[in-house]
């Protein structure tokens, strides 16, 4: 999967959760800042990232994932 | 010192009849039936298959994101607090937060939450439980959202006594405003509980109609054929603000809430009291509370939720407390039963039979009880002057609420 594909998966994810418009995630955004995500949302967009990519994402690294690029590539690297 | 006046000066709910207060009141001062057959699937295994559901769905009032972390409770809750808080016209008026309560109670909660996150509990494990659903499930939901909508910083409170929820909750909001704590109250109730279990419940304790037959005609208050109350949904918020508030920004004014009562029975967990002894200390609280003399009420918006030994308990209470001058309505013959927010809704119901000076219709009330002794505009709307109005409500746990409104 390329990672324009993982973004259009994430974006369609923060459109069902968060009703963020899917034309303003791009790899460089912030969850927090850019995309207005909070940190329930945040729980709910990681649930629905494992299971759309077959992933895990542990507690422990959901806080690294700042940017829509930091999930990105986390989820490139495990599948 | 003389005590503080307080004065309702916004109205919001959406319920069985209508998705706002103007088109409720429509519906009601024309005697119209907001119970219907229940067509869900899971209805078909329960002895009782109607109810009195919302007339406009939240859904159509509030966005798909926003709903989802939202329980149906604390979702109508907040439509109604924001009618009333639009009607009030205090969005823009320089309000101080910290002179701002909030005071909206629900006699179940967020039931509906909790059973249906079990349900994904069970069949796709705790990973996959909603991190909203304590914010949903929490008594003090709806009261939290509409706090947060509004921005209140004087405190934010949720009463829970059952059926008399509402009522309480409005009564909450007169001391809180008397004790110099607040300005302004947004008090109010909610309720979405038609669910399969809830339904249940109620239907084991024999206390739901099972007129699954003819839905409009089964909340029958006073009736000899009422074979108990039928279940509604939907929430009623109001603004309370104190008389100087309100006169200071010319707002306009619906009517005073004169007084309250609160009392409780001490006699069983669910059935009244026998001779209806807490119902006539509330009444009599309340007019005390309000300076009034019995004879002063002209109208009475009764709790009357169609069940045999209530509507007659309260009939009883009025005679003793009140007197045999005045004109009834039973307005859950049209509404169903609200639970938490009934008090509330029947407030506005009160409030704007004293603006328009009209009794509400009591529906289906074709053969009144023998013990039927007090007059009641059946069937029609009745037209009279009404000074001064008094708001029952009583709730399992033995909680008694009388509220008395008079004319601005």
């Amino acid at each position: 999967m390329t990672r324009d594909e993982i973004t259009a998966g994430l974006a369609e994810i923060l459109e069902e959760v968060a009703g963020v418009n899917p034309d303003d995630v791009a790899e460089g955004k912030s969850f927090t800042d850019d995309l207005d995500v909070d940190s329930l949302s945040m729980v709910e967009v990681v649930v629905a990232a494992e299971e759309k990519f077959g992933v895990k994402i542990p507690d422990n690294e959901v806080q690294n994932l700042k940017t829509v690029g930091d999930a990105v590539s986390y989820i490139a690297a495990q599948s | 010192m003389a005590r503080t006046d307080v004065v309702v000066t916004g109205l919001g709910a959406t319920t069985p009849l209508g998705g706002d207060v103007a088109s409720t009141w429509d519906a009601m001062l024309t005697g119209r039936s907001g119970v219907s057959a229940l067509t869900q699937e899971w209805a078909g295994q329960l002895p009782v298959r109607i109810a009195a559901q919302l007339a406009v769905d939240p859904s159509e009032v509030l966005d798909r994101v926003r709903l989802r972390r939202l329980d149906r409770s604390e979702a109508i809750a907040l439509i109604a607090a924001q009618q009333a808080w639009a009607d009030a016209g205090l969005a823009d008026s320089g309000l101080d937060p910290e002179r701002l309560a909030v005071s909206v109670g629900s006699g179940i909660g967020g039931a509906t939450t909790m059973l249906a996150q079990d349900d994904i509990l069970e069949a796709s494990g705790p990973r996959r439980v909603s991190p909203h659903t304590v914010p949903m499930l929490m008594p003090n939901g709806p009261a939290a959202w509409v706090g947060l909508e509004v921005g209140a910083k004087a405190g934010v409170h949720s009463v829970a006594s059952a059926c008399a929820t509402g009522a309480e909750a409005i009564a909450l909001g007169l001391d809180i405003i008397r004790a110099g704590r607040a300005d302004v109250v947004v008090a109010g109730g909610t309720e979405a509980v038609i669910h399969p279990l809830p339904i249940a419940g109620f239907a084991s304790m024999r206390a739901m109609s099972t007129r699954n037959d003819e839905p409009e005609k089964a909340s029958r208050p006073w009736d000899k054929g009422r074979d108990g109350f039928v279940l509604g949904e939907g929430s009623g918020v109001v603004v309370l603000e104190s008389a100087e508030h309100a006169a200071a920004r010319g707002a306009r004014v619906y009517a005073r809430l004169a007084g309250a009562g609160i009392t409780s029975d001490a006699y069983d967990i669910v059935q009244p009291h026998a001779e209806g002894e807490g119902a006539i200390r509330a009444i009599r609280r309340a007019l005390a509370d309000a300076d009034l003399a019995g004879t002063d009420i002209a109208h009475v918006n009764a709790h009357a939720t169609s069940t045999p030994v209530g509507d007659m308990l309260e009939i009883g209470a009025l005679h003793k407390a009140v007197g045999d001058h005045v004109v009834l309505s039973a307005t859950k013959s049209m509404t169903g039963h609200l639970l938490g927010a009934a008090g509330a809704l029947e407030s506005i119901a009160t409030i704007l039979a004293i603006r328009d000076g009209v009794v509400p219709p009591t529906i289906n009330l074709d053969d009144p009880d023998d013990g039927l002794t007090l007059e009641v505009a059946a069937h029609k709307a009745r037209h009279m002057e009404i000074p001064a109005a008094l708001n029952n409500a009583f709730g399992f746990g033995g909680h008694n609420v009388a509220l008395v409104f008079t004319r601005a």
